[in-house]
């Protein structure tokens, strides 16, 4: 795989639900190891772009596709893509090695517990590890929930508002996963409301907001070294408001 | 470390898998279920003049309708856990297809209802004195090909119901008309070859039925499953 | 300050459509020959079987809509089918009320297990139970998608509860019933009988088509 191949590609995406207009047109390009901080806010249509690149949503219109691939309609392409998102999704009366050793077998590792095993680790989760889930407090269920999100190791990996829930131990360990995660080559969408934790991974920034991307910068564009944050952070607050 | 993603039959026991573990580690609807339905059974019976209607007529009837109403007690919470923390979207974004989960949720269902059969079947044959041997065969035989019609019609508008805001009194009045062909079939076939009627002619039409509605509603219900669906 | 919604209009297709039904009721009552064997009570037969047959039409279009729907997503088949699903139920209703008021007289029962009668209950328990999950469900996508393959399912049902009955009496010998053979109608009985099955008909597709208009009118307007 070649160091620029791209990974996530939409063209003119665009999602209507009934008559409610959720993306307006989208376009993005990005490849390996790139990471994506996308903010904007609520309604703004962050969750659906999200959720159509992870493929359970069709397209109204335009094209989103995976490593070259319509992940909607390629079942096992799905394999390329991990989703994150603010609900655990882990069922609660499984134990967390249950929850990621099944989530291990639907992807078709060929040895699930271990990689369950490795996958919790990573996410320094082993106490918990076989008690019930519903046990666990809400920030080692959001680690459960990321291990059992990366454990097929995904080319493309999307995160709605990871941070929320976790403590500071959870969220220093996710973000030293999404950068082992970027360094293997893994590309990053990540959704949140921490502008400064969200620009400290990203090589991309956009603010969404009514369907459509008002603000897209990146390293080495505007979004460089001599990049201000702060500045950065204040102009969405800004545009949070005027959208609100 | 991308293995070979499983194909249709194996994602779908992958999916059964969880849901019996998920099944065993709390136990308390099954054993709920096997409860109602004995209880069922023994409240008709009192419920019976036996000078007026002979066992072999009225207790396959009783089994059959309690089975039933049993089967919607138990069947609802299939996608309960689903809908949580949102699991279903683990399940969706999963390289499975769509009608795989349906699939592996009813054979879940499946295992689950012909363990209560495993139950109610003695224990009908017993409180009615119906001849064992041939109560056990007759009832059992029908009450697989019963159990997968329930199960087919069941899982399905499960799913619709636990998004409902009435999801216990939907799925009974979605799945009651659907019921009607089984409960009926069932009752006619067990009850005429309890009596030792002549197979060929009065039983075999009835498990007719019930056979041909097992393969129409299993098949509708998985492709119909997709379409429930947010996309 | 905007006015998106439209006035209501007065339907002039209803009320045509009303006095249509209330001429044919006239000829019915005072028109139309007393029969000879079964009475008065015969004349139900003009109101009854053209309810049904109604309900068979607005029960039509919500099977087909819904199939529309599944396939293209157009909210427009949905709101065809929910409106249609309410009239066949008031049809199936008018059905089912009228039947053992004749069929007492005649038959000598309010009703009977046959496969005509069964299969029209039926039919009201699936309609009524398609339209409380319309009413269960807030999400218009999703009500839309659920209704829509509950009458597809409806559809594949109704051999079945056919083919079910027609074995039950076959194989079930019934009790006798006085159950004259379907009466051949004199001339004038055959135009009353038309004449009310058109009236019927045409109600049935006017208040259809008031009540998509009612949908339409309900319908909050999407906030920009």
């Amino acid at each position: 795989m070649s160091d620029a191949a791209v990974t996530v590609q939409a063209k003119s995406l665009a999602k209507n639900f009934g008559r409610r207009t959720a993306i307006a047109g989208v376009d993005l390009t990005l490849s390996t190891g790139e990471c994506l901080a996308l903010f904007g806010p609520n309604g703004a249509g962050k969750t659906t772009l999200l959720r159509l690149i992870a493929g359970l949503l069709k397209p109204t219109a335009g094209t989103v596709r995976v490593q070259g691939v319509d992940v909607r309609r390629d079942t096992h392409a799905r394999s390329l893509v991990g989703l994150i998102s603010h609900h655990s999704m882990l069922y609660a009366s499984l134990t967390a090695l249950e929850n990621v050793e099944f989530t291990a077998r639907l992807y078709g590792l060929p040895e699930p517990r271990a990689a369950a095993r490795r996958a919790l680790e990573s996410m320094q989760v082993s106490e918990g590890a076989r008690a019930p889930v519903r046990t666990l407090s809400r920030g080692l269920q959001q680690r459960v929930s990321i291990a059992r999100a990366t454990v097929h190791e995904p080319s493309v990996v999307l995160l709605d508002e990871p941070y929320s829930g976790l403590d500071e131990a959870g969220a220093a360990a996710l973000t030293s996963l999404l950068q082992s995660l970027r360094a293997r080559g893994a590309t990053l969408l990540v959704v949140t409301h921490n502008v400064v934790e969200g620009l400290a991974l990203a090589t991309h920034a956009a603010i969404m907001t009514e369907g459509r991307f008002a603000r897209f910068e990146q390293r080495g564009g505007a979004f460089g070294a001599g990049f201000d944050a702060q500045r950065y952070a204040a102009e969405y607050r800004e545009l949070v408001r005027h959208a609100g | 470390m991308q293995g070979r993603t499983p194909g249709f039959l194996a994602a779908s026991w992958i999916v059964a898998r969880k849901d019996l573990a998920i099944e065993l580690r709390t136990r308390s609807a099954f054993l709920s279920v096997v409860m109602f339905a004995l209880l069922g059974l023994v409240i008709f019976f009192f419920a019976w003049d036996p000078t007026a209607v002979s066992a072999i007529d009225l207790a396959p009837g009783v089994l059959w309708v309690t089975f039933t109403f049993a089967g919607l007690l138990g069947l609802h919470r299939s996608f309960g856990a689903e809908l949580q923390d949102r699991a279903i979207d683990a399940l969706l974004v999963a390289p499975v297809e769509r009608e795989a989960i349906y699939a592996g949720k009813a054979i879940a269902n499946a295992i689950f209802v012909s363990a209560v059969l495993l139950v109610a079947v003695p224990a009908v044959a017993l409180f009615y004195n119906l001849p064992l041997v041939r109560a056990v065969s007759a009832l059992g035989l029908v009450g697989v090909l019963a159990a997968i019609g329930l199960v087919a019609i069941g899982t399905l508008f499960s799913a619709m119901a636990v998004n409902t805001r009435m999801a216990e009194l939907l799925l009974p009045m979605l799945s009651l008309p659907f019921f009607v062909p089984i409960v009926l079939a069932s009752a006619q076939a067990s009850t005429r070859m309890l009596a030792n009627r002549p197979f060929v002619d009065e039983v075999l039409p009835w498990l007719k039925i019930l056979i041909a509605f097992d393969i129409v509603f299993a098949v509708a219900c998985t492709v119909a499953f997709p379409h429930t669906l947010e996309e | 300050m905007t006015s998106t919604r439209p006035r209501p209009v007065f339907d002039w297709l209803l009320a045509v459509a009303i006095l249509a039904v209330v001429g044919a009721i006239v000829r019915i009552a005072f028109f139309t020959p007393v029969e000879l064997l079964q009475g008065a009570a015969q004349k139900i037969y003009y109101i009854h079987v053209p309810a049904i047959l109604s309900a068979y039409v607005a029960l039509g279009i919500v099977a087909v809509m819904s199939i529309v729907y599944l396939w293209l997503h157009d909210e427009r088949a949905d709101r065809l089918a929910e409106s249609a699903g309410e009239i066949a139920l008031l049809f199936t209703t008018v059905t089912l009320s009228t039947g053992p008021i004749w069929a007492k007289p005649i038959w000598g029962a309010w009703w009977t297990w046959d496969a005509r009668l069964t299969l029209t209950l039926f039919l009201w328990f699936v309609t009524a139970a398609y339209l409380v999950l319309r009413g269960a469900v807030d999400d218009p996508l999703m009500r839309g998608r659920y209704s829509a393959v509950l009458a597809v399912l409806a559809v594949l049902l109704i051999p079945f509860i056919h083919l079910s009955v027609y074995l039950f009496r076959t194989l079930h010998p019934m009790p006798i019933v006085l159950k004259p053979d379907r009466p051949s109608l004199p001339p004038e009985m055959l135009t009353t009988f038309l004449i009310s099955l058109a009236a019927f008909l045409f109600f049935c597709i006017v208040l259809i088509r008031a009540r998509y208009r009612l949908a339409l009118l309900r319908e909050e307007p999407v906030v920009p």
